[in-house]
C-alpha cells in the first residue's frame, strides 16, 4: 500500500480528505503511482503531469523521505519506505507566490 | 418575474450573482473553485442551466468545469487540448520562432443552438470545439493552419484567442480575435479562415496596415445586425459594416481610444459601450475617473457615464471579457474591475451601483437573463 499526500487544491478537486492510499500490482515508481492515482481520480489527469507526454508539470514536485525525487526517472523505484507505506509520497505545489 | 444571473470569473475563483428583474438586491454565491484562476465562464443560450467554466493555475494546469443546474453544482469534464498534427512555430516577443504550446483556455463560447457544443479559445492561439458537453476537445486546425500563423506574435497578455463571435443569421460564420494577430472569419463552420483586418492601423508593427499582426482586444456584435461589428483595438475603437471586410475608426471624442472591452446594448444596435483606459503602459482610467462611455450613434459621438462610478483616485482596469449586458427592458449593463468591484446599471448605463466591491481581480463577466 502506497500513501500519497496531495496538495490542498488537488484534494479539493478529487474530493478527498487526508492521504490517498493506493494498492499497486507491480513495482512502486512515480509512473505506477501516478497511473494508479489518475485511474482512481480521473479529474486529476493533466494536473500533475502532461496527459500526453507524462512530463511533470513545472510547478509540481515529488518529495519523500526528506528527499526531492522530482528529477528521478519516472520508472525508478521509489524508496523502500514509500513502497511499503512507511513514508508517504508528497506531491507538492511549488512555493512560487500567487 | 425574470431573473438575472451574472457569472464572474476572477483571479481566485468564480462567483455567481443573482437578482430578480428589478436588479436591486443581489445574492452572491462563491467562491467556486477558490484559489484557481477562472478566466471565463458562460452559459449556453440554448439551455441556461448549462454553464461552462475555464479553471486554471500555473501549478496544476487547465481544467474545464460544467454545471447542469445553473452554477449550483459543477463537475470536471475533459481538459485535454492537443494541437492537431505537428504544432509548428509562431514568433516570440523577440521575433524568433517558438513552438506552439498550450497554456490555458481564455474564452468559452457555447453554441447558439446546441448546449453540448462549445468552442474554446486558447493560448497559444487556437480554436477548439467540443460536441459532447466538454468531454472531448478537437482543434479546428484550419485557423492555425492559415499561412500567416508562423508570423503571429503574442500581445502583452500572451498569444491568446480571446474572442469568439457566432453569427446568428449564418450558422457557418464565426469570427475570432487573436492578440496580436487580428480578426479571422470562417464562413464554413470553422473549416477555413481568412483574416479580416482591412482598415486597421497599428503603429507598433513594422507595416501599420498589415493584413495580420494587429492587437485586437475585443469585438462585439448585435444579434439583429450581425454584419455590423464593433472593435476595441489596442488603440482605436473601430467599426465594420460589412462583416469585417473593412473597418473604419469611430473613436470620435473619447478621452483615450485605448481600452479592452466593448459591448452593444441588447435592444439598440447602435448603442455601444466602452471603458477608456489611459494607455497601454498605464492600465487605469484617465484622471483617476472610472467612466463608461456610451455612443447612441454607432460610434464617433460618445458620452461619459459617471453616475455611481468613482470619479477620483480610481486606478483599476476593466479587462476585455469583463463587460456584458442583460436583455431586460431597460437593458442592464455590467462590468468588473481588477480591483474586485462588479458594477451594474439597470438603466442602460445612466446610473451605476456596485453589486460587490471586494472580489479578487475580475477577469470576466457574463450575464444570463432568465425567464
Amino acid at each position: 500500500m502506497i500513501r500519497v499526500v496531495l496538495p490542498a487544491h488537488l484534494r479539493t478537486l478529487a474530493h478527498v480528505d487526508g492521504q490517498v492510499e493506493l494498492d499497486l500490482d507491480g513495482q512502486a515508481t512515480q509512473r505506477s503511482v501516478l497511473d494508479a492515482l489518475e485511474a482512481r481520480y480521473p479529474m486529476l489527469r493533466g494536473t500533475i503531469r502532461d496527459q500526453v507526454t507524462h512530463q511533470r508539470r513545472a510547478f509540481v514536485r515529488f518529495f519523500a523521505c526528506a528527499e526531492d525525487l522530482s528529477h528521478e526517472s519516472p520508472d525508478a523505484p521509489l524508496p523502500d519506505a514509500v513502497a511499503t507505506g512507511a513514508e508517504p509520497l508528497l506531491i507538492v505545489g511549488a512555493m512560487a507566490g500567487g | 418575474m425574470s431573473e438575472v444571473r451574472v457569472l464572474v470569473g476572477t483571479r481566485k475563483g468564480a462567483f455567481v450573482l443573482t437578482s430578480d428583474g428589478t436588479r436591486e438586491r443581489w445574492d452572491v454565491s462563491g467562491p467556486h473553485f477558490g484559489g484557481w484562476e477562472i478566466y471565463h465562464l458562460k452559459g449556453s443560450p440554448a439551455d441556461p442551466s448549462r454553464l461552462y467554466a475555464s479553471q486554471s493555475t500555473s501549478w496544476f494546469g487547465q481544467l474545464l468545469q460544467r454545471s447542469d443546474d445553473g452554477g449550483t453544482t459543477w463537475k470536471p469534464v475533459g481538459n485535454q487540448f492537443q494541437y492537431d498534427g505537428v504544432p509548428g512555430t509562431h514568433l516570440w516577443y523577440d521575433g524568433t520562432p517558438r513552438p506552439w504550446e498550450f497554456k490555458r483556455v481564455w474564452h468559452l463560447e457555447p453554441s447558439l443552438t446546441d448546449p453540448d457544443t462549445v468552442y474554446a479559445g486558447v493560448e497559444d492561439a487556437a480554436l477548439f470545439r467540443s460536441v459532447d458537453g466538454g468531454q472531448e476537445w478537437q482543434e479546428l486546425p484550419g485557423l492555425r493552419g492559415h499561412e500567416s500563423s508562423p508570423s503571429w506574435q503574442p500581445g502583452a497578455g500572451g498569444m491568446c484567442l480571446h474572442t469568439i463571435v457566432q453569427d446568428p443569421s449564418e450558422p457557418g460564420r464565426i469570427f475570432v480575435a487573436i492578440s496580436a494577430a487580428g480578426v479571422f472569419r470562417s464562413d464554413d463552420a470553422g473549416k477555413t479562415w481568412r483574416p479580416v483586418n482591412r482598415g486597421l492601423r497599428s503603429e507598433g508593427i513594422p507595416d501599420p496596415d498589415a493584413e495580420v499582426g494587429h492587437c485586437v482586444h475585443r469585438i462585439a456584435m448585435h444579434r439583429s445586425r450581425p454584419g455590423v461589428l464593433f472593435m476595441q483595438k489596442h488603440w482605436d475603437v473601430m467599426r465594420s459594416d460589412d462583416a469585417g471586410e473593412s473597418w473604419h475608426e469611430v473613436s470620435g471624442n473619447l478621452p483615450t481610444d485605448f481600452g479592452f472591452t466593448i459591448d452593444v446594448h441588447a435592444h439598440e444596435p447602435d448603442t455601444v459601450y466602452v471603458v477608456p483606459i489611459k494607455s497601454d503602459s498605464e492600465h487605469y482610467p484617465p484622471d483617476g475617473k472610472l467612466r463608461v462611455y456610451r455612443s447612441r450613434t454607432g460610434g464617433n459621438e460618445w458620452e461619459a457615464l459617471t453616475n455611481g462610478l468613482p470619479q477620483s483616485d480610481c486606478y483599476v482596469n476593466v479587462l476585455r471579457d469583463a463587460m456584458a449586458v442583460d436583455s431586460l427592458d431597460s437593458c442592464g449593463v455590467y462590468f468588473g474591475t481588477t480591483g474586485g468591484q462588479v458594477y451594474g446599471s439597470a438603466d442602460a448605463g445612466d446610473s451605476w451601483t456596485p453589486i460587490v466591491r471586494d472580489l479578487p481581480a475580475v477577469l470576466s463577466v457574463e450575464v444570463q437573463t432568465l425567464p
